[in-house]
């Protein structure tokens, strides 16, 4: 129901088509240049029994990113150039470069399922048709980073940095790509490629590197990349300890440099009357759903336009837009005009009001409704904001203390709570980042007490015993997860819906599999120990002959249905022994006894019930007479 | 709707005790009518009242006994006119007896329906149970409330008792202690939901207003393994209640036709993007579902056949530690599973299951397909909710958690790498740390304020209370909020003014003020002269200020305050010990003046100058204008100017001359 032509009342996070707007506003345009020098094609570890590669992980790791991209992000614009390949291919005609593309695809554009396909393909064809070659030595003079630079910086010309985001990503194992050179030529190669990546730079694009440590060595970024992306100390001691080192890390790594941070927006949050400070807000988790419908001519394949039309029932005269509402109470129709509804809904100034402090027990599981929000301090407008919030989240944390406030925002003005966050790093960088969450508080419209319905009226009691308690207990601590993550799986329904989606743009017959990662680890659980472990518990539980209680009730069941197939067999005997088309047709079922009636009736599956009229008129009218 | 269909008695307290309150019981109560009429209307409702002046009930009037009880509405369909009455409720003088009017309550429930209605009659008690009950003839009153419970469970009644505490202190202790024992031994016997209030605004939200049948949202087995099931019943827990649905209205039909409908109807068409006037009927669409760049057409019976369809059911992937799984990741409204009523099993299996989790702080995670065809999966972390009562069952809490798709990870500062200068010192930590202390919602004792159990939707209530306004009268404007419900958008005053100081320290302590901002500065300006440049660098100052400003008449603002401040500069000048920094900013300002297109604003200033120091020490300063070449700003550099190149030029010769 259309009651918010402004806008008025949506969130801003609940409308993923304002979410899909901002991005299209602000796009990015990633160029990712990969090392395809020779020791990228070594196995990336010694344990490593299925031999992937340096190469390998980088292809992999790319490809799920651009899957990802493609159906969260498809407005973003990629490239993929290799380097220290033998073949060239790009608009500058350099050596060593190597533009991926397909068809007619613009080099940096939005990928494509053909796009997504070739790339998977890559590494079967690689080595034949473009080669890896280590091109930098102090006889060619060649430089490929240079190169490669230069070619992304040229793909990265287009699309103006307003509304979009510009971006390089290397990937490479080599720490010291000019180790080989000596002198003045070294130098020289040096000081060039620097300048190159300053220009670019410069020029509004960042350059970030993935680096990769070999087996033998860590990959010292001193040696050159810190110079050239003029990292300071500390940078590069983070860097230091975010070298890949498994392929899971690269591909987390990748997930966490996919998407540049944005805010939903900047608000003011008001601790008391004469004190507020700036914040912004972003939405960390949102649901991805499967992108909406477009109606296409099934004869040309082109897109629709709809158009809606209001038509006054009483007169049919075609209307503009309605200003009126109305709602029906005591018999009438009631009508409101929208600025009296945006008014109903307008409580206090779009801010964030704080009402105080509870301990973080009163946050119970069931105050929920909607995905959070993370919220950060901000300087750019009202200076010592971010002070306040830094002391406020400490205290909060100290206390074990939530913020309890009003979000009077004009969507749903609501009650929120705000939990500080601590910041969590691991080895491949922030895992939660430091700030505030704000949870969507409901109301007491909004909460229901279902499990009150079931109070018991025999008085005895529903609790577990010690016993059965421990039993449970043994159980948790066998069926562990040990390392599970929240989010770890990937939406099966949202895969599927794409991998149809691209076998169908690619035309081919098949349909990949998807593998449903939800699935419980059946194999974990039939192991004996976990079995055990379950079989106690559910004699403590359920008592000892749990199963042949349950196999002789579904027994009872049983039984039961095959007395009343029996009943059906008897009836459908005796029931042919009757001429029942020549009885109606002489009138003569009245003359027959209801038992009798209730034979045919019974054969034929019709409802028993009724006077002994409504049985004949059945007959007769399934008799079609 | 029948098979909904509530019979309710309102038993409300009117007695001195409950004077202050009585204002926020009629408003609640006639919601409660109001939505009664919209979603519930053939449900019955009955009013009686206690502690009045009068007494009206059958059972004093066939027994004796029961005073000051009034039966002010027997049990009848909701009807309009009900809740006007409830807005005017009369005011008692007698102690209310809380236990006779559940009596009196349930009497006239058995009255009406007999042994028929088990389970759909409810009553409402709002009280502030602070007066001493009576003695009963036998027995004591514990005894009363066994019999009391017993009659209501055997006639299906459940008995929903508010108790208002919003003031303290004036009330016997004596009495309040004991019906507070007698109320907690109601509940303890089942049947009974007991609820006090320390807020005013909380008694809004008490009361359920809309009466929700529950739904199961899945009926089956929880399996903990292929071999091990608990038979459940999932329901929700949390669903957020919407705005009401308007629908759209038309005026356009004749005053006089009574019978006028006003609805609108919604048409769509699908129009051809090449040819707009060629509309394409429903056989010829096919759905286009959008990647990346393509739109990819599907029909509907190819895209039944490839989805995704898991089997329903709700199997356990696992347990994890609590901490394990942050707050922030619950997704959605929230679910309540319930072992399967009256099955023992399942309820001591869930009860041992939820005790477990409790003790060890760990949660399952658990994968859910609630209906058969459903097209995904849920994945959700699934939490104890232990009861306080033997006889209710544990149950648990779900939550869904968001999938790999669902999360952004994006990277943010940490707070220790910030400049200290962002950083809280200690005694301002000592202020945060006191704030986050005193401003206490939940204070030892007192009970929670703002619980969200208790808390109703303001726009909910103000909706309502609008639209019963406008039933009467049309025209009436949106009236503001009502002052209880303040209580949920605005912070408690007393707790504000109880904290002042502390308030009042934090403010001084951490200095929190706004940026300067230069798009005001015209305005600022105006108003404010007195704005002004700083001394440390204020050519780079000035440029930011021109930098930021957008539209001419904003850089007006900038250049005024450039003005103001040379003319300082040279007036407290001494001994042309400023002319460097003026001539800077002379220049700054000239370049500027131009950029803007505003060269009026410098010429005037240069002539403004010349003519006060022409005859002064600071004439000095305008042989070095003049030396330096810096004139009126001529039409050539600017179209705009005021003043012809030859007056430039004539400009500089008189400036030399007069400093001479």
């Amino acid at each position: 129901m259309d009651v918010d032509p402004e806008d008025l009342f949506r969130d801003d996070s609940d409308s993923e088509d304002e979410f899909n707007k901002e991005f299209e506003a602000n796009k990015e345009l990633v160029v990712y240049l990969i090392d395809s020098s020779p020791s990228m094609f070594a196995p990336f570890s010694e344990s490593d029994t299925e031999g992937s590669t340096y190469f390998h992980i980088v292809v992999d790791s790319i490809l799920q990113s651009l899957k990802t991209q493609i159906i969260s992000r498809s407005y973003d614009e990629v490239a993929i150039c290799f380097f220290n390949t033998k073949e060239k291919k790009n608009l500058q005609n350099l050596t060593g470069v190597y533009l991926f593309n397909v068809g007619d695809r613009e080099p940096l554009d939005r990928s494509t399922a053909s796009y997504l396909k070739e790339f998977s393909r890559i590494e079967e064809k690689f080595l034949k048709e473009i080669g890896s070659c280590y091109c930098i030595s102090a006889v060619s003079k060649e430089n490929t980073i240079y190169n490669s630079l230069w070619v992304a910086q040229a793909l990265l010309r287009k699309g103006s940095l307003k509304t979009s985001n510009k971006r390089i990503l290397l990937f490479t194992n080599e720490d010291d790509p000019f180790g080989d050179v000596s002198g003045l030529v070294q130098r020289d190669m040096i000081k060039t490629t620097v300048q190159r990546a300053k220009d670019a730079q410069d020029l509004g694009i960042s350059i970030e590197i993935l680096p990769m440590s070999r087996p033998d060595e860590k990959f010292d970024v001193s040696k050159f990349y810190a110079g050239m992306l003029g990292l300071d100390d500390k940078e590069i001691s983070h860097f230091e300890s975010s070298a890949v080192e498994r392929l899971e890390d690269m591909r987390e790594q990748l997930r966490k440099k996919m998407f540049t941070k944005r805010k939903v927006k900047t608000f003011l949050f008001s601790i008391s009357d004469e004190i507020s400070i700036e914040m912004n807000s972003y939405a960390l988790i949102r649901p991805t759903v499967p992108g909406g419908v477009t109606w296409l001519d099934s004869v040309t394949n082109l897109p629709l336009k709809p158009e809606r039309s209001f038509i006054c029932e009483d007169t049919g005269a075609l209307l503009q837009e309605p200003a009126k509402r109305f709602f029906k109470y005591k018999g009438e129709k009631i009508v409101f005009s929208i600025d009296e509804l945006s008014e109903i809904k307008r409580h206090a100034p779009s801010r964030l009001r704080l009402l105080g402090f509870k301990p973080l027990h009163c946050l119970k599981d069931y105050h929920n409704l909607r995905p959070s929000t993370f919220i950060f301090p901000s300087d750019e407008e009202i200076l010592g904001s971010t002070r306040t919030f830094v002391a406020l989240h400490r205290s909060m944390l100290r206390l074990g203390r939530f913020a309890v406030a009003f979000c009077g925002s004009s969507a749903r003005p609501q009650l929120v709570a705000l939990i500080a966050q601590e910041e969590i790093s691991n080895s491949c960088g922030q895992v939660e980042p430091p700030g505030m969450h704000m949870i969507y508080l409901p109301y007491s419209d909004d909460i229901r007490y279902p499990e009150e319905h079931y109070l018991n009226d025999d008085m005895i009691s529903l609790w577990a015993t010690d016993d059965q308690i421990s039993k449970a207990s043994a159980l948790l601590k066998r069926i562990d997860l040990k390392s599970f993550s929240v989010c770890q799986f990937s939406n099966p329904s949202l895969q599927r819906h794409y991998s149809v989606l691209q076998a169908i743009a690619l035309d081919e017959d098949e349909i990949p599999e998807v593998k449903d990662e939800t699935l419980p680890d059946e194999e974990g659980l039939s192991r004996p120990g976990i079995v055990k472990t379950l079989d106690d518990f559910k004699v403590a539980v359920y008592g000892k002959d749990h199963d042949k209680e349950e196999d002789s009730l579904a027994a009872q069941k049983d039984s039961r249905a095959s007395k009343r197939k029996a009943i059906a067999d008897v009836a459908s005997q005796q029931s042919a022994s009757y001429d029942w088309a020549d009885l109606a047709d002489n009138g003569k079922l009245k003359d027959l006894t209801v038992v009798e009636l209730k034979y045919y009736l019974t054969a034929n599956n019709l409802p028993l019930t009724g006077k002994k009229d409504a049985l004949i008129s059945r007959i007769l009218s399934h008799l079609q007479k | 709707m029948a098979r909904n269909k509530e019979s309710l008695v309102l038993l409300l307290d009117v007695g001195p005790s409950m004077h202050h309150v009585l204002p926020d019981v009629e408003k609640i109560c006639s919601i409660l009518v109001q939505k009664k009429l919209i979603y519930g209307w053939s449900d019955d409702v009955g009013v009686v009242l206690f502690g009045t002046d009068e007494t009206n009930n059958d059972l004093e009037k066939e027994v004796g006994g029961y005073e000051y009880i009034m039966v002010l509405c027997g049990i009848s369909i909701v009807n309009k006119n009900l809740s006007g009455i409830l807005q005017n409720l009369p005011r008692g003088n007698a102690p209310g007896d809380f236990l006779d009017a559940i009596v009196v309550g349930m009497d006239l429930l058995i009255r009406k329906f007999g042994p028929t209605n088990r389970g759909k009659m409810r009553i409402c008690l709002i009280t502030g149970a602070q007066n001493p009950t009576k003695e009963p003839y036998e027995g004591t009153k514990e005894d009363q409330v066994s019999i009391i419970s017993e009659q209501l469970k055997s006639h299906g009644i459940k008995l929903d008792c508010i108790i208002t505490r919003i003031q303290s202190g004036l009330a016997d202790q004596e009495a309040v202690a004991e019906n507070d024992s007698l109320l907690f031994s109601f509940s303890n016997k089942g049947k009974a939901k007991v609820t006090f209030l320390t807020q005013r605004v909380a008694l809004l939200g008490a009361l359920r207003t809309r009466n929700i049948s529950a739904v199961t949202v899945f009926r089956g087995d929880f399996e903990l393994s292929s071999t091990m099931k608990i038979k459940i019943w999932v329901y929700k827990k949390t669903s957020e209640e919407r705005f009401p649905t308007l629908k759209k209205y038309s005026d356009k039909a004749p005053g006089s036709d009574r019978f006028a409908t006003h609805e609108v109807k919604l048409d769509y068409e699908y129009k051809s993007i090449e040819d707009p006037n060629k509309i394409i009927p429903p056989e010829q669409r096919i759905r286009g579902y959008r990647y990346g760049p393509q739109i990819i057409p599907v029909s509907s019976d190819e895209w039944e056949a490839v989805k995704f369809r898991p089997e329903k059911s709700v199997k356990l992937l696992g347990f994890t530690d609590a901490s394990n799984i942050h707050r922030h990741y619950f997704l959605k409204d929230v679910y309540s599973f319930i072992p399967e009523p009256g099955n023992k099993k399942a309820a001591i299996a869930v009860s041992s299951i939820a005790r477990a989790m409790r003790e060890t702080e760990k949660v399952a995670i658990l994968r859910c397909v609630w209906r058969q065809g459903q097209g995904s999966v849920t994945v959700g972390v699934l939490t104890p909710n232990l009861s306080s009562q033997e006889t209710m069952p544990d149950s648990f809490y779900f939550n869904v958690l968001p999938f790999a798709e669902d999360v952004r990870e994006f990277q943010f500062p940490s707070f220790s790498g910030f400049p200290t200068s962002w950083l809280p010192n200690e005694q301002q930590q000592e202020a945060a740390d006191n704030l986050v202390k005193s401003l206490d919602l939940a204070p030892e004792g007192r009970g929670e304020m703002l619980m969200p159990d208790l808390t109703p939707n303001p726009v909910l209530e103000r909706f309502f209370r609008f639209l019963e306004l406008k039933s009467t009268n049309p025209d009436t404007e949106v009236p503001p909020l009502d002052p209880t419900l303040r209580e949920i958008t605005e912070p408690d005053p007393d707790l504000l003014s109880s904290n002042k100081s502390l308030l009042n320290d934090f403010r001084l302590l951490f200095d929190i003020k706004r940026r300067p901002k230069w798009k005001d500065s015209k305005r600022s300006a105006d108003e404010n002269p007195e704005i002004k440049i700083g001394d440390k660098s204020p050519v780079r100052e000035f440029e930011a200020m021109m930098g930021h400003v957008n539209g001419s008449d904003s850089a007006v603002g900038g250049i005024r305050s450039m003005k103001i401040y040379v003319h300082d500069l040279l007036e407290n000048s001494y001994e042309g010990d400023a002319y460097p920094k003026a001539m800077d900013c002379l220049l700054a300002l000239r370049k500027a003046c131009v950029l803007e297109q505003e060269p009026k604003e410098f010429n005037q200033f240069l002539r403004e100058i010349f003519d006060r120091w022409k005859a002064t020490d600071l004439r000095s300063f305008l042989e070095l204008l003049a030396s330096k070449n810096i004139s009126l700003i001529s039409k050539t550099e600017s179209p705009a100017s005021d003043a012809s190149d030859e007056e430039a030029r004539s400009f500089l010769i008189k400036a030399e001359a007069f400093s001479q």
